[in-house]
């Protein structure tokens, strides 16, 4: 096991530097120059031009710049942000916990009740709740998220008045962050109130961002499910005289989260994506909208950081499911 | 505890709680995140709207809801006789607020207005690259660097501006937002500290509100200043929710959770206005949408034939389809806001018939030309591309076959004002200051032919006057020339105006004192909440 992540750990270096160089071509195959777009209508001078371009070291040829690039990340130097000036790690860091308390509350919601779903559609196979279920999965699937934002917005904001219509917490908490995550930051506060409001705000970009994956881990759970419920040795299990819960949930469903658990891995870089426009419709302040903004503005040294630190966490999160094998399934337990 | 000591008790804690519960707090839902709170560097209204406008002062300011300047930090001021200086004398007893992490000890004098704007002017200054990267756009574009050579003390609270040539339209420059002025004595404590990129994060000025804390795109808090030197303002408090997405806004105002919000979806603004928890106050922005021809290519250098082309041109349905409702049809390349628009201009005239003769009058025969259509929406224009397909409609129902051409913005504002530019651009402009230069000088002088004179038209009794009234220090007089200038603009027509936005602010029926800018800034002053 230890080997096995120590190789997987090795292996993400070459990764990582590959990921390096797109991040670095990336922006650049983007038309527009950073220095015209930054200075919009009012232009500017051939002089000032050259000027702006030298100073951000943009008038060295591209192979320059990379390797410059790389110096500094290998001294943990992201580059600055053209826009704001700030380093690159420090606004990041900045917005990242809020992008994971959101993830995380997301992959959650849809691996909880997707498995659920899955095993009890794969079990009553055929029955109006099979149907149901995957029919709304597959809608579900293919919801436009934005769409889906504004409509859940509309009913449950702006009519019902459940739930807030966007932000992190209720305008009139104010309290020092400690962890930038805003649940534990709002228990620690001891603001009374302060807790409800932040998990109230989390119900709709929750449930948006879980959507999709949701659907494909029900699809998934169900389809492995399936496959598992006709083996042999379930058969067996069963002549044997096992409960039906025994036979479901020991042996069917732990064979079954193989696949389920690799869905849920993958499901977590998809979610990035769906986070960029979860975060822009529920002014949730993570690296979505960062990233939007930055690529609008060539902000390349954002895009470019933004796009290694995003990559290495869903590398870090596809080795913990990796090892996640070993747990769910003792026939795949690395040695 | 004796009943009299308890009810006495009980009486000042329910008054303060009372108090408390009352505070008020004004929430602006902000459009976007600033990009930082030291306005120099930036251009974004944005980036203002959260620095300049609610935590600092200029010398002069503008007068609410007005383009007229007025003192503000500097009591007054005047220009030299031979126009080589302009002498600024400051308001004494000017507080700098006081925050968790700079208490002042000193007011306002002289040295904060020379450190705020040496610091954009000498490259040798401290100050001058103290975040990676940074530039002074507006310090350069308004020609500040290249207009001042010296800010001299020359008593505490007397400067003076010394000019490296005669120029009135700098003291426009003086109430913009990179004029705000800033503490020295707080910059001398974060360079001896050796964190000078806190200038950019924790605001310290002398403006209406006090920076209290920022939520990296989340929030924005500000607490009134108490000692601020026009009188502490009605709310309490200031709370900007930064909201992205205009129908999330909408919905956001619709559900109390903001009080006033920018830039409303033009396409709701009549839901809006029928709500009776809302109003809706509406405003022509201080912006011009045109359409450019290249004055130097045939056959555009006749303007017989642009007036052909712009009578051709169905106005009003333009304006209807493109603004549905947030905008009015433009005659001057000023708009109707500022103090020099001449409003003596001829309307404009659609004859598609008297068109198509004029063409025809002027040997012109198949013409085939482009239009571009620029691919982002601005202000003066929230859809290009339609627009200039209306356009290409109107011009071929007079013979004139137009294809219409769009590039990536940046490419777009680079190429557009190259000489030989081939077509005709869609573009506008959003004034920077209320000097009617900002738009004539900078978007119809010969000086910006190649760059920002998209027409790449330079007619000499235009410029002329555009030129002589820079240097005129008599208001009146300008205010002549650039109505005659006005007029040969309309004779010559370079440009097809097509219009000037409509700016709408839609907030909470109970926000009172609000006051629109002409000039697009969002400012709270005397703002109240019931």
């Amino acid at each position: 096991m230890l080997r096995f992540t120590l190789n997987r750990l090795l292996l993400m270096i070459p990764t990582f530097v590959g990921l390096t160089l797109i991040a670095f071509v990336f922006i650049r195959l983007l038309p527009g120059d950073p220095v015209l777009l930054l200075a919009g209508e009012r232009g500017m001078s051939p002089e000032r031009h050259a000027e702006l371009m030298a100073q951000f070291g943009f008038d060295q040829p591209y192979w320059r710049q990379y390797l410059d690039y790389l110096a500094g990340l290998v001294q943990g130097d992201f580059g600055s942000s053209f826009s704001t000036k700030r380093p690159v790690i420090e606004e990041f860091m900045a917005r990242f916990p809020a992008t994971l308390e959101l993830s995380i509350c997301a992959i959650v919601l849809a691996s909880v009740l997707g498995i659920i779903a899955g095993i009890v559609a794969a079990v009553r196979r055929g029955s109006w709740f099979d149907q149901l279920t995957m029919g709304t999965a597959l809608v579900g699937y293919s919801m436009p998220i934005f769409w889906w934002a504004l409509l859940l917005i509309i009913l449950f904001s702006s009519m019902l008045g459940w739930t807030p219509v966007s932000g992190r917490i209720g305008l009139m908490y104010f309290f020092p962050r400690q962890t930038g995550f805003m649940l534990i930051d709002s228990l620690l506060s001891g603001e009374r109130g302060a807790f409800t409001s932040a998990v109230r705000h989390l119900i709709l970009p929750t449930v948006v961002l879980a959507t999709i994956p949701l659907a494909v881990i029900a699809r998934q759970t169900r389809s492995a499910m399936l496959e598992v419920l006709g083996e042999v040795y379930m058969m067996t299990a069963r002549s044997k005289g096992l409960s039906p819960v025994r036979v479901v949930g020991l042996h069917a469903l732990r064979n079954a989260l193989i696949p389920v658990v690799t869905t849920i891995g993958l499901q977590v870089s998809v979610m990035m994506g769906g986070a960029i426009l979860t975060e822009t419709i529920f002014s949730w302040p993570g690296i979505g909208k960062w990233m939007i903004d930055a690529i609008t503005r060539r902000d390349y040294q954002v895009v470019q950081g933004g796009l290694l630190l995003i990559a290495l966490f869903v590398m870090i999160v596809n080795l913990g499911v990796d090892l996640l094998y070993g747990l769910v399934n003792p026939r795949v337990r690395h040695d | 505890m004796k009943p009299i000591q308890l009810f006495t008790t009980t009486a000042l804690l329910t008054l303060g709680l009372a108090a408390a519960a009352q505070a008020q707090t004004l929430v602006y839902c902000l459009e976007g995140s600033p990009e930082g709170f030291d306005p120099a560097p930036y251009t974004a209204g944005t980036t203002f709207d959260a620095s300049s406008h609610a935590v600092y002062d200029q010398l002069i300011t503008f007068a609410p809801g007005s383009t007229d300047t007025v003192p503000a930090l500097a009591e007054s001021w005047e220009v030299a006789e031979d126009g080589m200086s302009i002498t600024f004398h400051l308001r004494e007893g000017v507080q700098f607020q006081t925050t968790s992490y700079f208490t002042p000890t000193r007011e306002m004098n002289a040295d904060d207005v020379i450190f705020s704007f040496m610091r954009q002017i000498d490259k040798d200054h401290p100050w001058y690259a103290y975040a990676p990267g940074i530039a002074w756009e507006y310090a350069d574009s308004t020609g500040m660097t290249s207009g001042v050579s010296e800010i001299v003390r020359v008593d505490d609270h007397t400067v003076r501006f010394e000019l490296t040539r005669p120029d009135v339209t700098l003291l426009s420059a003086i109430p913009m937002d990179f004029g705000s002025i800033l503490s020295k004595e707080y910059a001398d404590q974060l360079e001896a500290a050796g964190t000078m990129e806190r200038l950019n994060t924790h605001p310290v000025g002398t403006g209406p509100f006090t920076f209290l804390d920022y939520q990296q795109d989340a929030v924005i808090r500000y607490e009134t200043f108490q000692d601020y030197w026009n009188g502490a303002q009605p709310i309490d408090n200031l709370v900007m929710s930064i909201t992205i997405d205009p129908g999330v806004r909408q919905q956001k105002l619709i559900a109390g959770e903001c009080d006033i919000i920018p830039y409303p979806n033009p396409s709701d603004i009549a839901s809006l206005q029928d709500n009776s928890d809302l109003t809706v106050m509406q405003q022509e922005g201080f912006n011009v949408g045109y359409l450019a021809y290249n004055t130097q290519q045939p056959p555009f250098d006749n303007p017989a034939v642009r007036r052909a082309l712009n009578m051709a041109i169905n106005q009003d349905a333009i304006v209807e389809a493109v603004f549905q409702g947030t905008g009015r049809a433009a005659v001057s390349p000023l708009p109707p806001t500022s103090w020099a628009f001449n409003a003596d201009l001829p309307a404009h005239v659609y004859d598609p018939e008297a068109a198509r003769a004029a063409l025809e009058a002027e040997g012109v025969a198949g013409l085939s030309m482009k239009i571009w259509a620029m691919p982002v929406q601005r202000p003066y224009n929230p859809n290009a591309r339609r627009m200039a397909e209306m356009i290409q409609a109107d011009f071929a129902a007079v013979g004139v076959e137009a294809e219409i051409v769009s590039m990536e913005w940046g490419e777009y504002l680079a190429q557009s004002g190259a000489i030989d530019r081939d077509g005709a651009v869609l573009l506008g402009w959003t004034g920077d200051n209320a000097d009617p230069d900002n738009f004539l000088g900078v978007l119809l002088g010969c000086d910006g032919v190649g760059s920002n004179n998209r027409a790449q038209w330079c007619d000499e009794s235009f410029d002329s006057l555009i030129q002589e009234a820079r240097v005129t220090a008599d208001e009146a007089a300008r205010l002549e020339m650039y109505r005659e200038a006005q007029e040969i603009f309309a004779d010559q027509a370079p440009w097809f105006t097509v219009a000037n936005s409509i700016v709408t602010m839609p907030m909470r029926a109970n926000v009172h004192g609000y006051v629109q800018d002409p000039l697009g800034m969002h400012r709270f002053l005397g703002v109240t909440k019931d």
